[in-house]
């Protein structure tokens, strides 16, 4: 096939450089973080078809990596990616990979993560990514092929129409039917998706449009006249919220995702010193501040720490960051934090009152509204002073010293699932990244891996994809190569994507799981043994020590061509995750036997209060009376 | 709960109205009615929904609505600075010993007689729900056949449009 020439002369924008509107520049290949800013070299117009359009748009959109299979619908661009030097496209097994591969890749990096899809079925397949990807606000666009425009709506073969069933689980979303659109939309698809608060954008393009004649130039003028995401906060919210910061007595600052997604964690920092402030991070905000600052108190919500809880429950000043309020986090939201006057920063103004009654609000990009807040905080202080919050600490200290995070040796003999995870931590290090899958592993794992920094943590916070472990470490290994990334998965959650193990060993991408099995759908398993009286229905899973094994998880790694690891003793823990360390060419397996009565401990069961948090099976807190 | 009238601008795109639909879908928010119609600007459409909704929910769908990418403004109208006006179609009995009482009713509320067949008659009447409500009573002892209602459409009074101010804020921020 003919190979576009490329970069083309230059060539002036559409726009006259007076427009006010916003372009999507050309990128480097590969952008870091130092690089100075490469000067816009216009390029275009290229005479060429609409499915080489498609790749010479993301080559431009600085793409690096696609994550995808071809099908029927969108074959027509994957004749031209086969020869693009600047598109790294890696064949997953099943979308739902490619799609959890493209959150992961952009959770790691912070870039764009870009998955791809043909009509119908291989479109449908990536609604869960989507919809994991929506909630949790990962930037991501996904590109899927769609029957010739003429055919749409006839029900042709393998025509779903995508962009009708994800309209509610994406930023937003287009059908190209003219392959002249085609640069445009793939640049707005990218800027929506990276800015503001970032999210899933599916670009569903018609066959037709793919085969069609057109030319294509960059960069591109956005036509978005309905898009303005605020990143500037206010000023006046901002001087009342450090009003408030500096006189408040018993302050917690509650850390969200939004602070990982905004990239703050170094004017967090600033803003957690400066002000004395107790810090929760949430489970999407882990390794936002380090776990060992001494003011982070961990996760608050269902499976928090006591002190993390307790803090909220007895604050008199809240101030939320980049978090959503979720039930995970409140419990009962009328009994939420009773005490206090809530700060709520987030960059997107629907989340601010959405759930909790706000007092300051403040729109805005965090980091923003945090380098704004600092100065302010600091004049505040020299004003009045900064607050004694020796009580608070007091009190804080006493919650901790009682209450630690801690776990149960089991009685059965097998492992604790707590311990190994731990393990793992402390042997791979801060520098690794952990993923997750969910349930109780997922909980384990926020609760004792120790995070020192963002990105290190991914995970399916919001909708709660059992299966989004192995394929997002694989994107999260593939955007972060000389990272050790871990996929901390439960024997439920691995059945459910572990095919992409064969993705890993076919593009050399070693990554390492740790199957935390306890042979159940642990977490439905601890609901039944706790609210459906021991009754297990339909939780077991057959895969753990002295059962059937099926699949028998050492030999399914084999047959992938991972290398296949067992430990099922508390000696073999740390010898067995040191092997695993060592292996580098490989991805590994390791299934860790581990008991099935184990629970996630601290929890606030579902619809109560959290100050009805349970420190262990009966054991709640006894409360200050004078609060 | 209240009745609202939002007037939404938005681009004039495939699949916004669905997109708008949808937000009122999602929160069980009935629609009472909806109007979707061109604007002075060939690439804004306008859509003029009325909810019944609390004024806290209410709030939360205005944002989300305006988190669309294709929608450009929302503006809320009060009864008491904005004309609201409905169209209504209705096919009453009418032979020929009623036809003449029947004109009386359509003169009164200074309705259109737009067909006439021995023994019915089409009315063609705009007006505030409230003014459409009393023709329809009054109409209703002939026999009424048939009724058909376009959604309510609503403009603020005074000089000023909404399309105007929303277009010159996209192009200095855009």
């Amino acid at each position: 096939m003919v190979q576009v020439p490329h970069p083309a002369p230059p060539r002036t924008p559409t726009a006259a450089p007076a427009s006010p509107r916003a372009t999507v520049e050309a990128r480097p290949a590969v952008p870091s973080a130092s690089a100075a800013p490469t000067p816009v070299t216009a390029i275009g117009p290229e005479r060429l078809n609409g499915a080489q359009s498609v790749v010479r748009s993301l080559e431009e959109a600085g793409v690096e990596v696609v994550f995808g299979i071809p099908g029927g619908a969108i074959l027509p661009i994957y004749d031209p990616l086969m020869d693009s030097t600047r598109l790294r496209h890696i064949l997953v097994r099943h979308e739902q990979g490619g799609g959890h591969a493209a959150s992961g890749y952009a959770h790691a990096t912070g870039r764009v993560g870009v998955c791809m899809a043909t009509s119908g079925p291989g479109a449908t397949n990536l609604v869960t990514p989507i919809a994991d990807a929506n909630m949790d606000s990962i930037p991501m666009v996904a590109i899927t092929g769609q029957v010739s425009a003429p055919m749409i709506g006839t029900d042709a073969f393998q025509e779903a129409d995508i962009v009708g069933i994800t309209l509610p689980v994406t930023k937003h979303n287009f059908l190209v039917t003219n392959a002249d659109d085609i640069p445009r939309v793939i640049a707005e698809a990218f800027h929506i998706a990276a800015t503001g608060r970032p999210g899933p954008v599916l670009v569903d393009i018609a066959k037709s449009a793919m085969q069609a004649d057109t030319t294509f130039s960059w960069p591109q003028t956005l036509d978005l006249p309905g898009y303005h995401p605020v990143t500037k906060p206010h000023a006046k919210q901002i001087r009342e919220a450090a009003r408030l910061l500096a006189t408040a007595r018993r302050p917690v600052l509650y850390v969200g995702g939004g602070v990982i997604r905004s990239g703050a964690s170094a004017e967090l920092r600033l803003l957690v010193d400066a002000s004395g402030a107790a810090v929760v991070t949430t489970l999407m905000a882990r390794g936002a501040l380090p776990d060992s600052h001494p003011q982070n108190l961990g996760m608050p919500g269902m499976h928090g720490t006591v002190p993390a809880v307790a803090a909220l429950q007895k604050a008199d000043l809240v101030v939320s960051l980049g978090a959503r309020f979720d039930d995970r986090v409140t419990g009962k939201l009328s009994s939420f934090a009773p005490l206090a006057t809530i700060v709520h920063a987030d960059i997107d103004p629907a989340e601010i009152g959405k759930n909790k009654a706000v007092d300051v609000p403040i729109v805005g990009d965090l980091r923003e509204v945090l380098a704004d807040l600092l100065p302010e905080l600091a004049r505040e202080h020299v004003q009045h002073g900064k607050p004694d919050l020796g009580g608070w600490w007091k009190q804080i200290d006493d919650w901790r010293e009682t209450f630690p995070l801690g776990y149960d040796e089991p009685e059965d003999g097998h492992l604790a699932p707590q311990h190994v995870i731990q393990r793992i931590s402390e042997l791979s290090g801060p520098e690794s990244i952990f993923v997750a899958g969910v349930g109780q592993h997922q909980m384990w794992a926020s609760q004792f891996i120790r995070f020192e920094r963002p990105n290190s943590w991914l995970n399916s916070g919001g909708l709660g994809t059992m299966g989004f472990a192995v394929p997002a470490a694989m994107g999260a290994k593939v955007g972060q190569p000389d990272r050790t990334v871990w996929a901390i998965d439960g024997d439920g959650c691995f059945q459910m994507t572990n095919q992409e193990l064969a993705t890993c060993t076919i593009n050399d991408i070693p990554i390492k799981v740790a199957v935390i099995n306890n042979s159940s759908l642990g977490m439905v398993r601890q609901w039944q043994t706790l609210f459906y009286s021991e009754r297990y229905s339909n939780t077991d899973l057959h895969t753990g020590h002295g059962t059937v094994r099926i699949p028998d998880f050492v030999k399914l790694a084999d047959a992938y061509g991972c290398v296949g690891l067992r430990c099922e003793t508390k000696a073999d823990v740390d010898a067995t995750i040191k092997r695993a360390l060592e292996i580098n060419d490989q991805a590994v397996v390791i299934d860790f036997t581990v008991s099935r009565d184990a629970m996630v401990w601290p929890m606030v069961a579902a619809g109560v209060s959290n100050d009805k948090i349970q420190y262990a099976r009966g054991i709640s807190p006894a409360w200050d009376r004078e609060d | 709960m209240t009745r609202h009238t939002l007037s939404v601008l938005v681009e004039n795109k495939p699949g916004v109205l669905t997109r708008v639909a949808g937000l009122f879908a999602r929160r069980a928010f009935n629609i009472h009615s909806l109007a979707v119609g061109p604007t002075e600007h060939d690439d804004v459409s306008r859509i003029t929904v009325v909810v019944d909704v609390d004024a806290l929910p209410l709030e939360q769908v205005t944002k989300q609505l305006n988190k669309l990418i294709n929608v450009l403004k929302i503006v809320e109208l009060e009864d008491a600075s904005s004309v609201q006006r409905e169209l209504m179609l209705v096919k009453v009995r009418a032979d020929t010993s009623q036809r003449t009482h029947v004109l009386e009713v359509v003169t009164l509320f200074r309705a259109h007689v737009v067909d006439v067949v021995p023994d019915a008659v089409t009315v063609e009447a705009t007006g505030s729900p409230a003014k459409l409500a009393a023709l329809l009573a009054a109409l209703e002892p002939f026999g009424v056949r048939e009724i058909v209602q376009s959604g309510t459409v609503a403009i603020g009074r005074g000089a000023r449009s909404i399309t105007d101010r929303t277009l010159e804020r996209a192009a200095r921020t855009a």
